[in-house]
């Protein structure tokens, strides 16, 4: 209940923020943190509660916003169509990689690895073929307003990307007590285990990387309506697959709120780098690299264990008075 | 297209460049097998050496093969100081953190090189940076004939090492059966250092033998990282002569690839090859069974 | 930075005694006191600093803050009453979000106009964020035809886009071919596989065989490409009268080094948007592998003594004299022009400014300034020689000098 409670207040006090803050910047700040958020929750399902730490991400995530920009252009597909179909072909991707690569009982630094290749070979495809514009990449047309998820003021994608990052929450909670789930955890603490108690590791597993990869591509499509171009080193290169894997480690593997933390701690750091070194190119980025080692050497469980005793409410209400006594 | 004429330098072309992939993998291998560690930041150690390279050469006219000793010491002892004051205290029992780790390195390493030598590529003139060894099929430049039986050779003294001396045999010891080898006196945070620092040393001859052919610039080390991991995994994670091997199969690929699909799609080979290889023989050519 | 505090300081502290005057004398003396301080205008020079393109971004923002220096030396905006400019630097990391993400941070900020962002993939996303501010966007580079033809008022790009580049390439190279007696008649095309060199393959492929010649192939190739050897390999088998690449700084120095190696020597190496050919690190560190390679790019009218005066004061920084920087350079003028015009640091004005801009004091080859659907008419690129180690400009003739050297010589 405390967690459902924490989804619920997180999200409502979040909602008002495009009517409460003016600034743009923080607005486009908060749009993005909740992007990779969502990303973050995508990857958070598979790595953190499924044990299965995926290097390639971005092969979902490319797949989404290729499938929704080639449907646009191509065939006038409305975007919000787009959105679902890109997260049903994403879906398959995962279902497909994932059949192939669990049959063959990879695991591991394996597993990791053959993500890898299977974005670096998606990659490459989306390079040489003319459906997918090539190296050239896909210009998806300027059409502000509701109807082609290209909303006419910031606030629009702030909600949106609330929404889809609440629903992955509410997802998560549900998956937490669900049997599904587990069964999932119990795969990810021992696969032999698991399977002496009547569990399918393999059928566990995929349905996982299925539905991992279903959002993954669905933060995709939003991110083609927000950016309007794709390209394949954008879609399939090795940034977004970093980004989506940073974000749940650095704040809780396998908790619910752990990839919507990261997120902002990671985002909110980068931001300290630019605020402290924004001349000085690369200084920054130092930063943010020494802030993220700093943050494995004495955070060993991700920012979420670091409030594990102080995060639920009760205690925050205690966090509160304290501070009002001081 | 099936010419001779073109098949056989073409082939040619694909060993003396897959000797530069072994090089860089052989570090990496070394490093996984001991550690079971995937090093994100052996990229920019890379990166980080061929700049030291580079800097022998225009600042003290250095010749990058001379170099090499310099090069190799100084890499092996930033390599055990890494292993030793950072990324042995990062893991905490998880692996998600050593990951986590080498990728804040390498971000490090990367930008800080970005800062203080800017971003330009910068290559050297070496008097044989034109020359070429005529093989009758094709003519290869002198210094990727030299990095052949570079390769070669660190593969045979990696070898030599591991089998023949004491640190060797803790090495090896210590790959097997961490807990075995901490009971018999093994000094494990040292073992562990020195293993991480040979990779490294790796790193450092490699850097002489591509620099008079490459270039070097930040973002360098991007171009080898991925490959280097394919060579590895091909290889067997761990094993040296499949390191070696691994890296002569991938540059034969590529370069066949190039040849028969295109460059740009010839790729694909590379990335095919690494699939199938971890489905079908995860253990590698020469790997042991974990 | 701290220069402008104390600006800022100041103007506060006679904001204060002007208060006090003021209710002394009435409030007839305020705006008098406000009008000595000209405030500062506020520019955002936003490229790719740090990431896979941070070289020519690097180079971008330096040509942009000489050009700042030189006018805030020079008085600043004189119809604004010596106004100095303001940079603020943000980087876009060689990513499209970010670049998107800073256009947000320099709208907070108060920009009045934005100049950058050097990549076509970049300038898509940074132009549309403007847009919603109605933030003036000069586009340095960016030459993918897209970044204006998407019907933004707010985006001026002062330099050629591609289709012009490859037009101009292919009429310049039938006059070449033409004037030697046509030697050439077989073109073999290596380019980079991104959207730049991509969408350059694809024209050339449209419009080559219609003037004449023949491709014999095409090969595009990865970045990086860590060796060059099979390509040069397939040059040599299909010998080529032409060779025209289109790709990267790394990559044109590996394939040219390669070249020179194999002893491959086409009639010509004929760039176009060539990534070294044009550059004089190139043709400083491998004079022998860059002799007699001639390029379509962006290029400076070589008898200008403006332009002259800044390569050797960017030579003085230890830097290179590249197109990146002095298209900045020529971006920050042209802005500076507008704000001359506009006498006023509104971004509704200055976009007016820019769009009946007729700018004719810059040092490129393009004549007066004319935007028309944010594009500047006039711009066009030159093709370039590289003789007796330094680069020439061989056509248009009004701004060459250097004759072309074609055939190029056997060894």
């Amino acid at each position: 209940m405390r967690n459902l409670t924490a989804i619920i207040l997180f999200c409502l006090v979040l909602l008002p923020a495009p009517l409460l803050i003016q600034s743009d910047f923080w607005i486009t700040w908060l749009t993005l943190a909740l992007f990779y958020a969502y990303l973050g929750q995508a990857w958070n399902l598979l790595g953190g509660y499924g044990g299965q730490f995926s290097f390639g991400h971005a092969l979902f995530f490319g797949t989404g916003a290729y499938c929704t920009a080639i449907l646009q252009i191509h065939f006038g597909l409305n975007a919000w169509g787009g959105f679902v179909l890109a997260a049903i072909a994403a879906g398959l991707v995962g279902a497909g990689t994932g059949w192939l690569v669990f049959r063959y009982g990879l695991r591991g630094s394996y597993f990791a690895l053959v993500t890898l290749a299977f974005a670096e070979v998606f990659r490459i495809l989306a390079n040489s073929f003319e459906f997918t514009g090539a190296g050239v990449g896909l210009l998806v047309p300027l059409q502000p307003g509701f109807a082609q998820m290209q909303f006419e003021t910031k606030a629009g994608f702030f909600w949106l990307l609330l929404a889809l990052v609440g629903a992955c929450l509410l997802f998560t909670y549900w998956l937490q007590n669900a049997r599904f789930g587990a069964r999932l955890m119990a795969v990810r603490e021992n696969e032999d285990a698991a399977r002496a108690l009547g569990v399918d590791p393999f059928d566990t597993k995929l349905r996982a990387i299925t539905a991992s990869g279903a959002i993954a591509g669905s933060a995709g499509a939003v991110y083609v309506q927000l950016f309007l171009y794709i390209d394949p080193n954008i879609a399939y290169g090795p940034a977004m697959s970093v980004e989506a894997l940073l974000v749940p480690i650095i704040g809780g593997l396998g908790t619910i709120f752990g990839p919507v933390l990261g997120a902002f701690a990671l985002h909110a750091i980068a931001e300290i780098g630019r605020l402290a070194f924004g001349d000085a190119p690369g200084l920054n980025l130092v930063l943010y690299g020494i802030l993220l080692v700093l943050m494995v050497l004495f955070l060993p469980n991700g920012l979420f264990g670091l409030g594990k005793v102080s995060f639920g409410l009760g205690s925050l209400r205690r966090l509160f008075k304290g501070g009002a006594h001081a | 297209m099936l010419e001779l004429s073109i098949l056989l330098p073409a082939i040619l072309n694909g060993l003396t460049t897959g000797a530069i992939y072994a090089l860089i993998a052989l570090g990496l291998t070394l490093i996984y097998g001991v550690l079971h560690i995937i090093n994100f930041a052996h990229g920019s150690l890379l990166m980080l050496a061929l700049y030291g390279v580079f800097f022998l050469h225009s600042l003290f006219g250095i010749d990058p093969y001379l170099a090499l000793p310099i090069a190799a010491a100084a890499l092996f002892a930033v390599g055990y100081g890494l292993q030793r004051l950072i990324i042995g205290h990062a893991s905490h029992g998880k692996d998600e953190n050593i990951l986590l780790v080498t990728l804040g390195l390498s971000v490090i390493i990367e930008n800080l090189a970005l800062y203080l030598w800017r971003s330009d590529t910068r290559t050297i003139d070496t008097p044989y940076s034109f020359e070429v060894v005529d093989f009758g099929v094709a003519f290869i430049p002198v210094p990727k004939v030299i990095a052949f039986f570079g390769a070669l050779l660190v593969a045979a003294l990696l070898w030599l090492l591991m089998a023949r001396t004491d640190l060797g045999r803790a090495i090896r010891a210590l790959a097997k059966e961490r807990q075995g080898a901490k009971l018999v006196g093994i000094n494990v945070e040292h073992i562990f250092a020195m293993s991480f620092g040979i990779g490294c040393a790796c790193l450092g001859v490699a850097a002489c033998l591509l620099l008079p052919s490459f270039y070097v610039s930040p973002q360098v080390g991007h171009a080898f990282v991925l490959v280097a991991f394919t060579v590895v995994v091909l290889g067997g994670m761990g094993s040296f002569v499949g390191a070696l091997l691994g890296g002569l199969i991938i540059g034969v690929t590529e370069s066949l690839g190039g040849l028969f699909l295109g460059e740009s799609l010839g790729q694909l080979g590379i990335f095919l090859i690494f699939i199938i290889v971890l489905l079908f023989r995860p253990t590698g050519l020469l790997g042991q069974r974990a | 930075m701290t220069a402008d505090k104390s600006v800022s300081h100041v103007s506060r502290r006679h904001f204060l005694a002007g208060t006090a005057v003021g209710a002394a004398a009435g409030i007839v003396g305020f705006p008098a006191i406000l009008k000595a301080q000209p405030k500062s205008i506020k520019v955002g020079i936003l490229h790719p600093v740090t990431g896979p393109i941070a070289p020519s971004g690097q180079q971008s923002r330096l040509g942009a803050k000489l050009a700042i220096d030189t006018i805030n030396a020079n008085g600043g905006i004189s119809s604004m009453g010596g106004a100095k400019l303001e940079p603020i630097y943000a980087d876009a990391q060689s990513k499209p979000d970010v670049g998107a993400a800073e256009v947000e941070k320099l709208n907070e900020a108060g920009v009045s106009a934005i100049i950058g962002p050097f990549a076509s993939g970049i300038a898509l996303a940074t132009t549309q964020a403007a847009a919603k501010h109605g933030i003036p966007h000069i586009v340095d580079v960016g030459v993918v035809d897209q970044v204006v033809t998407r019907g933004l008022t707010n985006t001026f790009r002062f330099g050629p886009g591609l289709s012009k580049i490859v037009d101009t390439a292919m009429e310049n190279l039938v006059t070449l071919n033409n004037q030697a007696g046509k030697p050439a008649k077989t073109v073999m095309i290596v380019h980079e596989e991104s959207a730049f060199g991509a969408g350059m393959a694809k024209t050339l492929n449209e419009k080559l065989p219609a003037l004449g010649f023949e491709v014999v192939e095409t090969i595009s190739h990865a970045n990086p490409t860590r060796d060059f050897n099979n390509i040069a390999l397939k040059i040599k088998g299909r010998n080529p009268d032409l060779l025209i690449p289109s790709n990267y700084y790394n990559e044109f120095v590996l394939l040219a080094r390669t070249l020179r190696q194999q002893k491959i020597r086409p009639k010509a190496i004929y760039a176009v948007l060539g990534g070294a050919a044009s550059q004089y690190r190139f043709v400083q560190e491998f004079p022998d592998a860059a002799e007699f390679v001639m390029d379509c790019n962006h290029w400076f009218d070589p008898r200008n003594p403006v332009a002259l005066e800044l390569k050797k004061k960017v030579e003085a920084e230890k830097a290179f004299f590249s197109y990146e920087v002095f298209l900045n350079y020529e971006c920050v003028r042209l802005l500076a022009d507008a704000l001359e015009r506009a006498a006023s640091a509104d971004r509704g004005a200055i976009t007016q400014a820019l769009a009946a801009s007729g700018w004719s004091n810059h040092f490129m080859p393009y004549g007066p300034t004319k935007f028309v659907n944010g594009q500047n008419v006039g711009a066009a690129p030159v093709n370039t020689q590289v003789l007796n180690k330094d680069i020439k400009v061989i056509f248009p003739t009004e701004f060459a000098n250097a004759k072309p050297v074609f055939p190029a010589p056997k060894a």
